[in-house]
C-alpha cells in the first residue's frame, strides 16, 4: 500500500505569538511552526494502514511550504513516514487555498499512491477545503471526514465511515482515492527514540515549480483569487468575575447572574 | 444568471440544512443591498422539499433532480451541477455552510471552476459602497480567535463558507417561486453510499441550542455526565463536552465543541470541568455568556469567561441544580 500524506507546518496553536506580518502574510518568525494537529490524524491512520498492509507499503509526505519545513517536517518523519517530498518556490509566498490545490495537485501527478490522506482542516486557517480541491483536481474519489478506514487490496476498494450529523456514512470507492481525516481515527503516536534518530538520515525531495512543471503565472501569491484587505483584534471580553468560597456562594452567584441576564 | 447562489445542503429526513436557511437569509439581505439577484440551489435525489423549505427565504429557487445525490457522497454529484450552471452564467458570489458538506461542496467548486474561496466567515458585507460593485469583504476568525481579518476576491467573484450561527433565519415575507432545472453535467468519480446508521444515544443538536451545558475531563467519567445532563434539563439546554471527555468514550463525538467539533454560539455555556484549551476555546468564545466550574483559578478559561467559579464541579454543580429546581418548583 503507497500512501501520500498532505501535511501542512503551521504556526503552534498553543503559543501565543501566532500573528500576521506587515504585509499581510503570516510571520512565520513569531510562532514556532508544527504539523497540522488534523495531519497528525492522517498520518497516525497512513502508519497503521501501512503497517497492517506490510511489505512494500510506503508512507510519503508531501507538503507544499516554505524552505525551513524540514525542520517540521523531521517529526513526521520520526512518527515513522517513509520520506519527504517538500514543494517550495519563493513565488509560492502568498498563495491562497486554490493555488495550492492546484499545486498540491501536480506534486500528485508525479508520485505513485493507493490512496492519499489529509487533514479535514487546519488550524491557522480553518479553511478545510484544499482537500476536496485537489480531489476534483485529480478527479479522484473523494471520502471526506474519515472516523474509520477500510481499504479492501484484493478488491481494489476502500471504505470509510463517514462523520454524519447523527451517526455516520458509510463510503466506498475504488483505489486510489483522497480521504479527509478526522480524530476519530485515533491518536497519534509519539515518535521513539529509535524514530528521531532515524529520521535525520531520511529523504526530503524539494521540487520548485519549475520541476512540477508549473508555470509561476498560474499558482502563487501573484495569482491569489483572494486578497486580505484589513486586520484587527477582536472586540476584548469584559473582565472576568471570579468568586471563591462554599459552593453553594458560587451556586447562588451563577443563578444570580443567569436571573439578571434573563437566561432562567 | 450571475448573482448569488445559496446552496442547499442536505438536512435530516431528506430535508433542508438549517445552515441553508441562514445562508439564504444572509444572502436575501446582501441581494437587497447590492441589488443582485439572489438564487437558491438544491441538488437532491428528491429536490421537491428542500426547495419548497429554501423559497420561503429566497425569491428563486433552482431544484435539480439527480438520484445520485442521495445514492452517492453529495458533495461531488452537488459540485458538478454547480460547475455545470456557472459555465453557462458564472456566479458573482457562491455561499455555502462552513460544516463538513459545505466545504466539501465549495472545495470541488472552486477546483472545477477556478473560483477562489474565503471560508469560515463570520460575516459577509459589501465592500465600500454597498452596491456590490467591489466585490463582497469576507470577515474571518483565525489563530483560534486572536485576529479577525477581512478579505476579498481580486477578480471580484468567489466562493465563501459561512459558519453555523452568524445570521439568525428568517423567512422572506412571501414565498419565492421554484423552478426545476434540466442539468446535464460531467460527474466526478462516484463514491457509492454504502449504508447511513444513526447511532443510538445522539443526543439532541448542539448548534441550535440557546442554552449549552458543557463538561470535560474533569467531569471524571459517564456517570459525571448525569449532573451535566440534569443541569442542562432545569436550564432547558444541551449537553456539550470537549474532545478529552469525547475521547475518554463519556459522550458521543456528536456533542463535541471546539476545533474538530461543532461551533456553537449560545445564549449561555455552562463549563463543567474544562480548562479552556484553545482548540475548544474557537468552538464556543462567541456565547453570550460564559460561566466556568474549575477548582483551578488560572485554568485558560478564566481568561475568557464571564464568571468563574473556583470550586469543586460537582459541589457546586449539584448546589446549582438545587438551587434551580427550587426556583423552577
Ligand atoms: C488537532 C486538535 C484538535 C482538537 N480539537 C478539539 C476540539 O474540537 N474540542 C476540544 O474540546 N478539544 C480539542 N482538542 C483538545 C484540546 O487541546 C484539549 O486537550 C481539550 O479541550 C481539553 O479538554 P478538557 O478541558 O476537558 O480537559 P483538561 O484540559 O484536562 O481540563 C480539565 C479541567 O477540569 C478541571 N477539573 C478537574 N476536576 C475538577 C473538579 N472536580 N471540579 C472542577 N474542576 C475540575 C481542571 O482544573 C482542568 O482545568 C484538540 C486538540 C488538537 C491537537
Ligand atoms: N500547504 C499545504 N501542504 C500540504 N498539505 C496541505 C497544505 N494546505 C492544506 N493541506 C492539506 O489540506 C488539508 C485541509 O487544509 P485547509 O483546507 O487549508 O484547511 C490539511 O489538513 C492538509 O492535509
Amino acid at each position: 500500500m503507497r500512501i501520500v500524506v498532505l501535511v501542512k507546518p503551521v504556526p503552534d496553536p498553543a503559543s501565543a505569538g501566532e500573528r500576521l506580518g506587515p504585509d499581510g502574510r503570516l510571520d512565520r518568525a513569531a510562532a514556532p511552526a508544527v504539523v497540522n494537529g488534523n495531519d497528525e490524524y492522517a498520518l497516525e491512520a497512513a502508519l497503521k494502514l501501512s503497517a497492517a498492509a506490510g511489505d512494500g507499503s510506503e508512507v510519503t509526505l508531501l507538503s507544499m511550504a516554505p524552505a525551513s519545513a524540514p525542520e517540521t517536517l523531521r517529526k513526521a518523519l520520526a512518527m515513522g513516514a517513509t520520506r519527504g517530498v517538500l514543494v517550495t518556490d519563493p513565488a509560492l509566498a502568498g498563495s491562497d487555498a486554490l493555488s495550492t490545490s492546484r499545486v498540491l495537485a501536480a506534486a500528485l501527478r508525479t508520485l505513485e499512491f493507493d490512496l492519499v490522506l489529509a487533514g479535514v482542516d487546519t488550524s491557522d486557517g480553518v479553511g478545510g477545503t484544499v482537500a476536496a480541491a485537489v480531489a476534483a483536481h485529480l478527479r479522484l474519489p473523494y471520502l471526506s471526514y474519515a472516523a474509520r478506514i477500510e481499504p479492501d487490496e484484493a478488491a481494489g476498494t476502500v471504505r470509510v465511515r463517514r462523520i454524519s450529523p447523527t451517526g455516520y456514512d458509510l463510503l466506498e470507492a475504488p483505489m486510489p482515492a483522497l480521504i479527509s481525516c478526522t480524530q476519530a481515527l485515533g491518536e497519534p503516536r509519539y515518535p521513539s527514540l529509535k524514530g528521531i534518530m532515524g529520521a535525520r538520515s531520511k529523504e526530503i525531495a524539494n521540487r520548485s515549480l519549475a520541476d512540477l512543471g508549473l508555470d509561476p503565472a498560474t499558482v502563487g501569491g501573484a495569482v491569489a483569487a483572494t486578497a486580505l484587505r484589513e486586520t484587527r483584534m477582536p472586540p476584548p471580553r469584559a473582565a472576568t468575575e471570579v468568586v471563591r468560597g462554599a459552593p453553594a456562594d458560587g451556586a447562588a452567584r451563577i443563578a444570580e447572574l443567569l436571573a439578571t441576564r434573563r437566561l432562567i | 444568471m450571475g448573482g448569488l447562489w445559496v446552496v442547499a445542503e442536505p438536512g435530516p429526513d431528506h430535508g433542508l440544512a438549517r445552515i441553508s436557511t441562514e445562508i439564504a437569509t444572509l444572502a436575501r439581505d446582501l441581494g437587497a443591498r447590492g441589488e443582485h439577484e439572489v438564487v437558491g440551489i438544491v441538488v437532491a435525489a428528491e429536490p421537491a422539499e428542500p426547495a419548497a423549505e429554501l423559497a420561503r427565504y429566497l425569491p428563486r429557487v433552482l431544484a435539480i433532480q439527480d438520484p445520485a445525490a442521495d445514492e452517492r457522497a453529495w458533495a461531488a454529484v452537488a459540485a458538478a451541477h454547480l460547475a455545470a450552471l456557472a459555465e453557462g452564467d458564472s456566479p458573482d458570489l457562491v455561499l455555502t455552510g462552513a460544516g463538513p458538506d459545505g466545504r466539501d461542496v465549495a472545495g470541488a467548486l472552486s477546483a472545477l471552476r477556478g473560483l477562489g474561496v474565503l471560508t469560515n466567515a463570520t460575516s459577509v458585507a459589501w465592500d465600500g459602497d454597498e452596491s456590490g460593485a467591489g466585490g463582497p469583504s469576507v470577515e474571518m476568525s483565525v489563530f483560534g480567535g486572536k485576529l479577525l481579518t477581512s478579505s476579498g476576491f481580486t477578480g471580484g467573484r468567489g466562493i465563501v463558507t459561512v459558519r453555523p450561527n452568524v445570521v439568525t433565519a428568517a423567512a422572506a415575507a412571501a414565498p419565492g417561486k421554484v423552478e426545476q432545472h434540466a442539468s446535464r453535467a460531467t460527474p466526478l468519480p462516484a463514491v457509492r453510499v454504502v449504508d447511513r446508521v444513526s447511532e443510538a444515544g445522539a443526543a439532541a443538536p448542539i448548534e441550535e441550542a440557546k442554552i449549552i451545558v458543557a463538561g470535560g475531563r474533569g467531569v471524571g467519567g459517564p456517570d459525571g455526565f448525569d449532573l451535566v445532563g440534569a443541569l442542562a434539563q432545569v436550564l432547558g439546554g444541551a449537553v456539550g463536552a470537549t474532545r478529552a471527555a469525547v475521547d475518554s468514550g463519556w459522550i458521543p463525538y456528536s456533542q463535541q465543541i471546539g476545533q474538530t467539533g461543532k461551533i456553537v454560539k449560545p445564549e449561555l455555556y455552562l463549563a463543567l470541568g474544562i480548562s479552556g484549551a484553545i482548540q475548544h476555546k474557537v468552538g464556543m468564545q462567541t456565547a453570550g455568556t460564559i460561566v466556568a466550574v474549575n477548582r483551578d483559578a488560572d485554568a485558560p478559561i478564566a481568561e475568557f469567561a464571564d464568571l468563574l467559579v473556583v470550586g469543586d464541579l460537582f459541589e457546586v454543580g449539584n448546589a446549582l441544580l438545587e438551587q434551580l429546581r427550587s426556583r423552577s418548583g
